[in-house]
This record gives structure tokens, C-alpha cells and sequence, in this order.
């Protein structure tokens, strides 16, 4: 049946731009979809570029090759482009790509819109690396912003808050796509707890988007009337309140830190089900869960700043609200872990990247309850542990899903399949690498060593010489990753139309590679009942 | 296969093949941004917002038209109209959250760092150590008297005075843009006409009103942005507030010209809606407004 919708569908392509301006004007929800993942891939290198300078400073103790102000600059932008311009843009070019085929969706809801939203990312980058070359350099803060230290900086203080502002308008406008999108575009028949566990984790992580994107935009406005128009929000001198940037920075930023994972864990519920040749176990429990995370993620921003002097009730609450996030996390990795049991295994690729999810993760989610309890943070604040825990939940946790994902969904996007032994060594060396370079960390932070520092005590030497060695193998490897897309795209085998056997969702019921425009007649009540995860 | 369906019918989701429009958004964000970048820095002169103010005008005109056009040619199904209802619906709900955060600046500073500043509770060292002559109080520009008169003082303005005018009227034009939505739904468009205007007018009205107050609290009353944490939030508060307000009454202008021009039926008019649903939007948060910025 799925072959007969596309019978129409032809007189559409006729009449598209060609060349760069079809990129450039494009509505079309697979174009923009790639848009963002190439987009995402460049920023990827960008980033891991800064990262590879931040590991080659503290190869050894003392000063080699960056002066300390560009060091920080380094951590500063490293930060903000991973964040706002690799793994967010990631998962929106996946979101693009694969919810409107998931949910039987000619397009997604509001196609100008979409492209709107992708083309401001890299205007919005242009502003931010522009910094780089101004007086005074890029911002050297932190990514966090803090004042009173970023507003000492030099000129690029108003470029990095528009790039800022201009971020969170195109993740508005993304979220709102995705909402609209998933409320009104599904299926007749496929009903919101038929929908594929990918949809629900964006939805949710949409929902975050739209209450959080705005209060980022409200708390660097002040920092920027602070700076140039003689607000004192932030000053203490005129009544404010250093400080209290960092409650709004933070009611942002812990929620921020859920819509880089939850659609993650979408991704890995629908990887593990498909190579375990099982439902997902428990699917009605991973949706309850997701949205209990969202839910939560906006009562537990002030355990980023435990030390700063909050009340002790204030700290209690906000030790036992993020203690409470292990619940409904247990859940999906238990949820996981049972959808495993008893199933008809097999590693490709993608599932091996979704199990080293599953133990790596549960590392970073580990550190994390450590570093819930208040006296306990009050001696890993700011340290290399803190630095170690997010990078085991970005990097092995989402970064590890979006490669997963890449490599579960490539076949149906290029219409090839990849080379599986390359793909192979290709897991094996980023998750060994990834190991060395962020389980040293745990040590060095346990031990003192501050984050954000160009030098460090000799005591710290041996670990950090590791962990720079995985760092380096880890970037190198990743070189290996966008050799084999990159073949993949161009050629090799042809990809079936259900590239995975085990697989499910209406995605697999369109030809390998999607034709340009799917679904422009629903898919039947059948193929919806045939494709429910559960 | 897609007969038994009323709601996605095949083919009537209108999906724009290509359009100019949100390239060339993102490129007057960015001119206008660097334009913004540029005068802030004194890197050039004010003439710096032009470019990218008029290139937003542009775009407005622009993409609205082509979307205004498209509507009128009946390429929208139900579909397509609940997508752009649900679409503004968010927008709004992102724009409550905007405030959200200068609100939360305002109480936090109210009940929270003020206080602390006045040696409250364990913050009983700020007292000793820092500002042993300052006692927590609103409204406030803080220990160091930040800004107003050279005296360090400043005034405030009264809750019912211009304010409370601007409260009725802003009542008022909810009550007349209720009238017209009605007349409208009723197919009665002279009155449609009548009200419109007059809710657009009263919004004009508020905001010269603001204007007003400004220019008193600045010349006068040594209130200004600069004027503590008082200044502070009472600036950036109503300031956003005033800004939606214009933005919203040009908004009203439009949809008002768009019923001269004889669009939307008694049954479709989204445009007419997202515009009242934004003006009722602003309404409210001038209500919280004038209730913890002006009175109490």
C-alpha cells in the first residue's frame, strides 16, 4: 500500500528549486531535517576543535601553547556551541526527519516556519565565533554567563547575547512545529499512546523548550541593560542581585540539560526494542516517566549552585526534588534493561552504541545523585567531577543516541546501508576513547582540581595526560564516523525498505531512501496497529 | 483509504513548496542583531538600526501578504487553520514565560535580595560588615541609593492615577474587541468596523499615556532605568509591557484595515483571533502589573 500514495507525488518535485537556492527556500521537512544534521555535524567539528585545544593546554601542568584569557574562552564557546549549535540542532534535524514519517504526516505542520527556524543557526553562529576575532575576544566567562565576571568582558558581550537570543527564537519556533506537528498532523487511528516513543520524548522536550527558551532571553536582557543601560538587576549596590542571574540562568539550564537528553532517550527506546526483536517493555511507563522528568526539571535548578548561599530549607527542597529525578529514570533504564531480557539480540551498530548508552549514562545519572547531596557538592563544586558528570550524560549519554540514531536511520535516509565493520570499529574506538577521556576526570575532581583553569597542581598531572590521550583518540575517531555517512550518502549496498527486521513505526513502511514528499495519504489503520510500539 | 477521514484528508494540508520569506528572515535577524551589536559597541551611529528595521518591515509585509493571499485562495483546509491556532497559542504561552522572568526578578528582589541586603536572617553580616545605614524597604535603589535625584532619592508614581486610567482603558478595549468578535461572528461588520477601531484606539491612547508617565518619572522624579532595582524592574516591566501593547495595536491596525478590505467570514477568521487572544494576553499582564509594579 505504501507504494500507491507516492503514485501522485512526482508533479511536486517537478517544480522545486534546484542548486542552493531549493536549500535555501526549501519547506520540506526531510531537506530542513538534513539541514540541521549537516549543520549540526560541522558544529560538531567546530566545537570538538575547541575541545581538542582545551585537552592540549592541560596535556602537561603549566602553560603551552594558549594564553589563559583564550583558554577560557575556549571552555566558554566549546560549551555554547556543543549546547545550542551540535546536540540541539541534532536532535531537531532527527525530530524533522523522522516524526512527521512516524506519525503517517505529509510535512510538518508549519513548513516556513521550520526552514525560519533552521536558517537562523547559523547566522546566529556567524555572531557568536565572530567574538573570536574581536578586541578583547570571545566571551571567557562560562557559558553560564555569570555576572558580575561577564560583564567584564571586552566588545563581545552584546554579539553573544543576540546569538543567544536568536538560538532561543529558533528553538521556540522548532518546538512549536514539533507541538502543532504532533497534536494535529497524526494519523487517523494513531492515537497520542499509539505514537512512537521518539514523539513522545520531543514532545515533551518541546514543552520544555517553550517555558524555558524565554526565560533564558529574559535573564541575558538584564545582563545586557546591566552592561549598558545602568540597570543593577544583577548589582547589589543598587538592590539586585548577583545571584539571581543565577536562579534564571538555572530555570533555564536544568531544564535545558532534559531537552538534551529526553529526546536521547526516545532514540535508544526505539533502537533497543528493534535489536531485542521486543516491544519496548513498559511503554506507557516510559511515557509517564518522560513527562514526570519534564515536570520535575523545573523544580531542581539551585542544585547548580548549592554553594552560593541559599537558605538551608531552600537547599533541602532542592536536594530532595533532584534526588526524586532518580524515580522516574530508574524507570526507563529498568524499563530497557527488561525490554532486553529474555530477547533475540543482535549487535549492529546502532544497538551497540544504545547499550553503551544504557551503562554510560547510568555513570553520568550516578555522579549525578552525588552530586544532589548538599554537603557532598559543597566539596565537588566546580571541580573536574562536576566537568566528568556532564560530559558522561552529553557525550556517552546524547551524543552516543544521536550516533546510534544516525546509524539506525541512515539506510532509510540515504537508501544505503553503511559499512557495518567500519561502523564497528567506529563504536569500539569512541567508546573506549570516551572512557579514558572522561572517567580520569572523576579522580583529578575527587582529588581538587578546579574546572575552568588553564594550569593545575602537579599532583594532577598523570590523570590529565590520560585523559587528554582519550580525548584525542576520541576526536580522531570521529573523523572515522563522518567518513562512513559520508559513504554511505554517496553509495553502497541498497537499503531494503525495513532496513531492521525487528523494527517498528510507520517509517519503515515508506521506501529506502523516503521519497521526497511521504505520506501524502495517510497509512492505513492496518500498517498503524502493525507498527504500535506496544 | 483516506475517505473514512474528515479531519487529514489527502491533499488538503497545505504544504508551500518553497518560499523566500524565512531565508530572508534570518538574514534581517542578523542585520538588525549586528546593527543593535554595532551601536552598542560604538563601533557606528544609531543609523546602525536602519537596515535591519527596514528589512523587518519588509519581511512582515512581506510573508504576512503571501500567507494573507494563500488564505484568501482557499488553500487552507481546517487543518491548516487549527495548526496556526495551536502555533499562536504556544507563541503565547512562550511570551508568558518571557515575563515570567522579570516578574520573578521583581519578587525575588521584593522578598528575597532586598531583605538579605538589609541584614535579614543570617544575611545579618550584609548589616554589619557592609551597609550598617540601610534598611530593606520598597521601593528601593538599593545600599549605594543607585541613580534618581543627586540626593540619591526618587518618586514613584501612584498607583491611581494614571495608571488606573490606563487599567480602564485597557478593560475597556477588552470589552470592545469582545463586541466586535461578536459583531464579526454575527456577520454584522459595520459594527465589527466601529469596535475594532475603537479597541485599536484605546490601545494608541495607552500607550501615549505611557509615554506620559516616562517623561514625568524621568524629568522629574528622578526615576529612571538607572534608579536601582526599582528602576530596574519598573522600566524593563512596563517597557516590554508598552512594547507589546504597540506591537499589538499595530497588530489590531492591520486586521482592522483587512475588515475594511472585506476579509474573514463569520466561520474562518484566525487572524482576527490571534489578535485578540495577544491583546487579551497583554491585557492580563498589565493587570499583574499594575497590581505588584504600581500598587502594592
Amino acid at each position: 500500500m505504501a507504494n500507491t500514495a507516492y503514485a501522485g507525488t512526482h508533479a511536486h518535485q517537478d517544480h522545486a528549486p534546484r542548486g542552493i537556492w531549493r536549500w535555501l527556500t526549501t519547506t520540506n521537512h526531510k531537506d530542513i531535517g538534513t539541514l540541521y544534521l549537516v549543520f549540526s555535524g560541522i558544529m560538531f567539528f567546530v566545537g570538538g576543535a575547541m575541545a581538542m585545544l582545551i585537552r592540549a593546554e592541560l596535556f602537561q601542568p603549566g602553560l603551552q601553547f594558549l594564553d589563559p584569557a583564550f583558554f577560557n574562552s575556549m571552555t566558554t564557546v566549546h560549551a555554547l556551541v556543543m549546547v545550542f549549535g551540535a546536540v540541539m540542532p541534532a536532535f531537531v534535524g532527527l525530530a524533522n526527519w523522522m516524526i512527521p514519517m512516524q506519525l503517517g504526516a505529509p510535512d510538518m505542520a508549519l513548513p516556513r516556519m521550520n526552514n525560519f527556524s533552521f536558517w537562523i543557526l547559523p547566522f546566529a553562529f556567524s555572531l557568536l565565533i565572530l567574538t573570536l576575532f574581536l578586541p578583547g575576544g570571545a566571551p571567557a566567562g562560562g557559558w553560564t554567563l555569570y555576572p558580575p565576571l561577564v560583564l567584564q568582558g571586552g566588545e563581545s558581550l552584546p554579539l553573544a547575547i543576540f546569538a543567544i537570543h536568536l538560538l532561543g527564537a529558533s528553538s521556540i519556533m522548532g518546538a512549536i512545529n514539533v507541538i502543532v506537528t504532533i497534536m494535529n498532523m497524526r494519523a487517523p487511528g494513531l492515537t497520542l499512546l499509539r505514537m512512537p516513543i521518539f514523539a513522545w520524548t520531543w514532545l515533551i522536550t518541546a514543552y520544555l523548550l517553550i517555558a524555558v527558551m524565554p526565560v533564558l532571553a529574559g535573564a541575558v536582557t538584564m545582563l545586557l541593560t546591566d552592561h549598558f543601560f545602568g540597570t543593577s538587576f544583577f548589582s547589589a549596590a543598587g538592590g539586585g542581585d548577583p545571584v539571581l542571574f543565577q536562579h534564571l540562568f538555572w530555570f533555564f539550564g536544568h531544564p535545558e540539560v532534559y531537552i538534551m537528553i529526553l529526546p536521547a532517550f526516545g532514540v535508544v527506546s526505539e533502537i533497543i526494542p528493534a535489536f531485542s526483536r521486543k516491544p519496548l517493555f513498559g511503554y506507557e511507563s516510559m511515557v509517564y516517566a518522560t513527562a514526570s522528568i519534564g515536570f520535575l526539571s523545573f523544580i531542581v535548578w539551585a542544585h547548580h549552585m548549592f554553594t552560593v548561599g541559599m537558605p538551608l530549607a531552600g537547599q533541602m527542597f532542592f536536594m530532595l526534588t533532584t534526588m526524586l529525578i532518580a524515580v522516574p529514570t530508574g524507570v526507563k533504564v529498568f524499563n530497557w534493561a527488561t525490554t532486553l531480557w529474555k530477547g533475540s539480540i543482535t549487535f549492529e551498530t546502532p544497538m551497540l552504541f544504545a547499550l553503551a548508552f544504557l551503562f554510560l549514562f547510568t555513570i553520568g545519572g550516578f555522579s549525578g545523585l552525588m552530586l544532589a547531596i548538599v554537603p557532598a557538592d559543597f566539596q565537588y563544586h566546580d571541580t573536574y567531577f562536576v566537568v566528568a558528570h556532564f560530559h558522561y550524560v552529553l557525550v556517552p549519554g546524547a551524543v552516543f543516541a544521536l550516533m546510534g540514531g544516525t546509524y539506525y536511520w541512515l539506510p532509510k535516509w540515504s537508501g544505503h546501508m553503511y559499512n557495518e565493520r567500519l561502523a564497528k570499529v567506529h563504536f569500539w574506538l569512541s567508546a573506549i576513547f570516551v572512557n579514558v577521556l572522561f572517567f580520569p576526570q572523576h579522580f583529578v575532581g575527587l582529588a581538587g582540581m578546579p574546572r575552568r583553569i588553564p594550569d593545575y597542581a602537579t599532583q594532577f598531572a598523570d590523570w590529565n595526560m590520560i585523559s587528554s590521550i582519550g580525548g584525542f583518540g576520541f576526536g580522531a575517531s570521529q573523523l572515522l564516523f563522518f567518513y562512513i555517512v559520508w559513504r554511505t550518502v554517496r553509495g553502497g549496498e541498497k537499503a531494503p525498505q525495513k532496513a531492521w527486521e525487528g523494527a517498528r513505526g510507520l517509517e519503515w513502511e515508506v521506501p529506502s531512501p523516503a521519497p521526497h514528499h511521504t505520506w501524502d495519504s495517510p497509512p492505513s489503520v492496518a500498517a498503524i496497529e502493525r507498527n504500535a510500539m506496544h | 483509504m483516506s475517505t473514512h477521514s474528515a479531519t487529514h484528508d489527502a491533499g488538503k494540508y497545505y504544504v508551500p513548496h518553497s518560499s523566500p520569506w524565512p531565508i530572508f528572515g534570518a538574514v534581517t535577524l542578523f542585520v538588525l542583531m549586528l546593527g543593535v551589536c554595532s551601536y552598542l559597541n560604538h563601533w557606528v551611529g544609531g543609523w546602525a538600526f536602519i537596515p535591519g528595521a527596514t528589512m523587518l518591515a519588509v519581511l512582515f509585509f512581506g510573508w504576512f501578504s503571501t500567507v494573507i493571499k494563500e488564505n484568501e485562495q482557499g488553500l487552507y483546509g481546517l487543518d491548516v487553520d487549527r495548526s496556526f491556532r495551536m502555533g499562536m497559542m504556544w507563541f503565547i504561552i512562550s511570551e508568558i514565560f518571557f515575563f515570567a522572568a522579570f516578574f520573578g526578578a521583581l519578587f525575588y528582589a521584593r522578598q528575597l535580595s532586598v531583605p538579605w541586603l538589609g541584614g535579614e536572617g543570617v544575611k545579618v553580616f550584609n548589616k554589619l560588615l557592609l551597609w550598617q545605614d540601610y534598611s530593606a524597604a520598597w521601593p528601593t535603589n538599593g545600599p549605594d541609593a543607585v541613580g534618581g535625584h543627586e540626593d540619591g532619592t526618587f518618586g514613584t508614581i501612584p498607583a491611581f492615577g494614571l495608571p488606573a486610567i490606563n487599567t480602564a482603558l485597557l478593560l475597556a478595549s477588552g470589552v470592545t474587541i469582545t463586541i466586535a468578535h461578536h459583531a464579526l461572528r454575527a456577520g454584522n461588520r459595520m459594527v465589527l468596523n466601529i469596535f475594532l477601531a475603537l479597541t485599536f484606539i484605546l490601545g494608541f491612547i495607552f500607550v501615549g499615556f505611557q509615554a506620559e508617565e516616562y517623561i514625568h518619572a524621568w524629568t522629574e522624579l528622578g526615576l529612571r532605568l538607572s534608579t536601582g532595582i526599582y528602576g530596574s524592574t519598573f522600566f524593563m516591566l512596563t517597557g516590554f509591557h508598552g512594547l507589546h501593547v504597540t506591537i499589538g495595536a499595530i497588530m489590531l491596525l492591520v486586521i482592522w484595515l483587512r475588515c475594511l478590505k472585506g476579509h474573514f467570514t463569520p466561520e474562518r477568521h484566525f487572524g482576527f483571533e490571534a489578535v485578540a487572544w495577544y491583546w487579551h494576553f497583554v491585557d492580563v499582564v498589565w493587570l499583574i502589573l499594575f497590581v505588584f509594579v504600581y500598587w502594592i
